[in-house]
């Protein structure tokens, strides 16, 4: 396979490629909605803004979300990612680690006690989800420094199973005790939504996710080595515990930046990063940055389903991405070698 | 001394010894034999000499400096370890498995250029699987995964080979390629090895020494004629066996014959 060997080149193609996708479904997606816009008169400088429709519906109502959808989508399928990597297990993912569960338990203890103050502009339900999905992922950290005393990479999934069960469960036990008004805000969240109303929650959310993104950087070609095994990696030079430290803060950071802005997306944390996986092989060098660009326009066009396909009613976008990733899941479980 | 050990001790769990004042010396250039029954302590000793864990008591010195002192990049630069058995997460083919090698060289940033791809394909040539280099691992057979694992082992160019049971998976075909194959890279490169094995015939051929372990205890070591004996074998396995001298092979070889416990 000539080519296949050359990494340099193959990584300036995929970036080349995701890039141009990424960026061609960010400019596309405004524009479809309900009130039909036009390109041209978007980008016509000779217009004031104030006068301009087409701008102000691009800008102000349509591109927040967009700009939300990306963030969420390369959030999730990040933290995806690294952790399947660092589980070595292709089913982890932050929903089946208890990193969602988390998040939702925050959101729900917000929305059931009414709490209603913002702190810098964010609303509090972001604020109590992104302490919920760290907060879990503390369990799971707490969890991986008790497999460096022998407990394997199975165990500590099933753990976040465990987990992600019992802050379920939590969660149910909140819902079952709140009424109707509350349950309805709660589900409504549940099944995720983009709709942010202004680019405040998305710079919120840049913070947590910028510095997650600091930690990735470091990660793509130790993570490869990480997937033959820890002793394998250690051997070949890597310092294994100092890398699944900054894997999981990274990981955490990165999800709970992403499921307090658009709530617990279902699927993109678990399918993104498989779908990429055979578009450009296994090698996290290039896994991880088209993971991220995928994942963020694979989230743009599930929203842009969901708020076009029953309009003017719009479907929750976790609907969508289940809908898409329940069958790729399966087909994925049961697809032979 | 090239790797000096000095009274290891070693446990996993609180009151359960796994290694027990062991200390031995690896020259440059030879091939020591690790040789012991199950759970002996042969593969925590290797990961100790290689520094992926750290003695209770004791030292090992790379050297002379003691190897808690030297980061992991500048320990895989030196010596190379090749496991029992490699397991794979996700499908990285032959060829990339083998340049996993380089890191301990380029580091978490640097991208691997021609040099690197062409010290990876002599390591896929020197081990037989230049034809593999572009199927997934994961679908490789244990004896052809076991050489890509010791490709990506002399991709790293290190002067020192540990390597844990390398030929318990394979046919006896295998075997002696292996063998054949870490003999020559012992001849032409001068690389150092430390070996374990179950396999006495095959530490007879290969081994310039041998270690003899039993309950984490060393039980004998020396020159591979003059440790591999009868009575140690029945010492150290209780089993009666038969070492002799065999014309055609050119080495000690060792029948076992019956248990004696």
């Amino acid at each position: 396979m000539p080519g296949r060997s050359d990494v340099r080149r193959r990584l300036a193609v995929t970036l080349a490629g995701f890039g141009a996708l990424t960026f061609a479904v960010c400019l596309l997606a405004p524009l479809v909605g309900s009130t039909s816009i036009h390109f041209s008169r978007v980008f016509d400088r000779s217009i004031p803004f104030a006068d301009n429709v087409d701008a102000q519906v691009f800008f102000v109502a349509r591109l927040p979300r967009v700009v939300a959808a990306a963030v969420v989508g390369a959030g999730l399928a990040l933290s995806g990612v690294v952790f399947q990597a660092l589980l070595r297990n292709p089913l982890a993912s932050p929903d089946t680690l208890g990193v969602a569960a988390g998040a939702s338990l925050g959101a729900m203890l917000a929305l059931t006690a009414h709490a209603d103050f913002t702190l810098l502009g964010v609303s509090v339900v972001p604020l109590t989800s992104f302490a919920g999905s760290v907060g879990s992922l503390a369990i799971v950290f707490a969890l991986s420094l008790a497999r460096r005393r022998g407990t394997s990479s199975t165990v500590l999934l099933l753990g976040g199973i465990a987990i992600a069960a019992l802050l379920n469960a939590a969660g149910r036990f909140i819902q079952y005790l709140a009424d109707v008004t509350e349950t309805f805000r709660t589900v409504q969240w549940l099944m995720g939504s983009l709709d942010v109303g202004s680019y405040a929650p998305i710079l919120a959310s840049l913070v947590p996710f910028g510095i997650a993104c600091i930690g990735f950087v470091t990660l793509p070609r130790v993570l490869d080595l990480i997937s033959l095994g820890e002793e394998a990696a250690e051997a070949r030079g890597v310092d294994v515990v100092r890398t699944e430290r900054i894997a999981l803060v990274s990981a955490s950071l990165s999800t709970g930046a992403a499921v307090s802005l658009g709530g617990p997306v279902l699927f993109i944390g678990i399918i993104v990063p498989h779908m990429v996986r055979l578009i450009v092989g296994a090698d996290h060098r290039l896994v991880l940055p088209a993971s991220a660009l995928f994942g963020a326009s694979f989230l743009i066009v599930c929203d842009l389903i969901a708020r076009t396909i029953i309009a003017p009613v719009e479907m929750p976008v976790g609907i969508i991405t289940a809908i898409i990733g329940g069958p790729f899941f399966l087909w994925l479980l049961f697809r032979g070698r | 001394m090239l790797l000096d050990a000095r009274g290891l001790s070693f446990a996993y769990r609180r009151g359960a010894q796994v290694l027990d004042d062991v200390s031995l010396s690896v020259p440059r250039g030879s091939i020591v034999g690790l040789i012991g029954p199950n759970g002996s302590g042969k593969t925590t000793l290797i990961r100790l000499l290689n520094g992926t864990l750290s003695p209770a008591r004791g030292s090992v010195a790379l050297d002379g400096v003691p190897l808690a002192t030297l980061s992991r990049r500048d320990l895989a630069r030196r010596i190379a370890v090749v496991s029992q058995e490699t397991h794979v997460t996700f499908d990285f083919t032959a060829l990339e498995i083998v340049l996993m090698g380089r890191y301990a060289h380029l580091g978490a940033f640097a991208l691997e250029g021609p040099d690197d791809v062409s010290i990876a394909r002599k390591a896929l040539s020197a081990t037989g699987t230049t034809a593999l280099e572009g199927r997934q691992f994961a679908t490789l057979s244990g004896g052809e995964k076991q050489r890509v694992v010791i490709a990506s082992a002399l991709a790293q160019a290190s002067d020192i080979l540990l390597l844990d049971e390398p030929t318990t998976a394979l046919d006896v075909g295998f075997q002696f390629e292996i063998a054949s194959l870490l003999a020559r890279l012992n001849r032409d490169r001068g690389t150092t090895m430390v070996v374990s094995t179950h396999d006495l015939n095959l530490a007879a051929t290969l081994c310039t020494e041998l270690v003899l372990i039993k309950a984490g205890r060393v039980l004998a070591q020396g020159a591979t004629g003059d440790v591999l004996t009868a009575a140690n074998i029945r010492r150290l396995y209780g089993v009666d066996a038969d070492v002799t001298f065999h014309p055609r092979a050119g080495h000690l070889t060792v029948v076992p014959l019956a248990r004696t416990e």
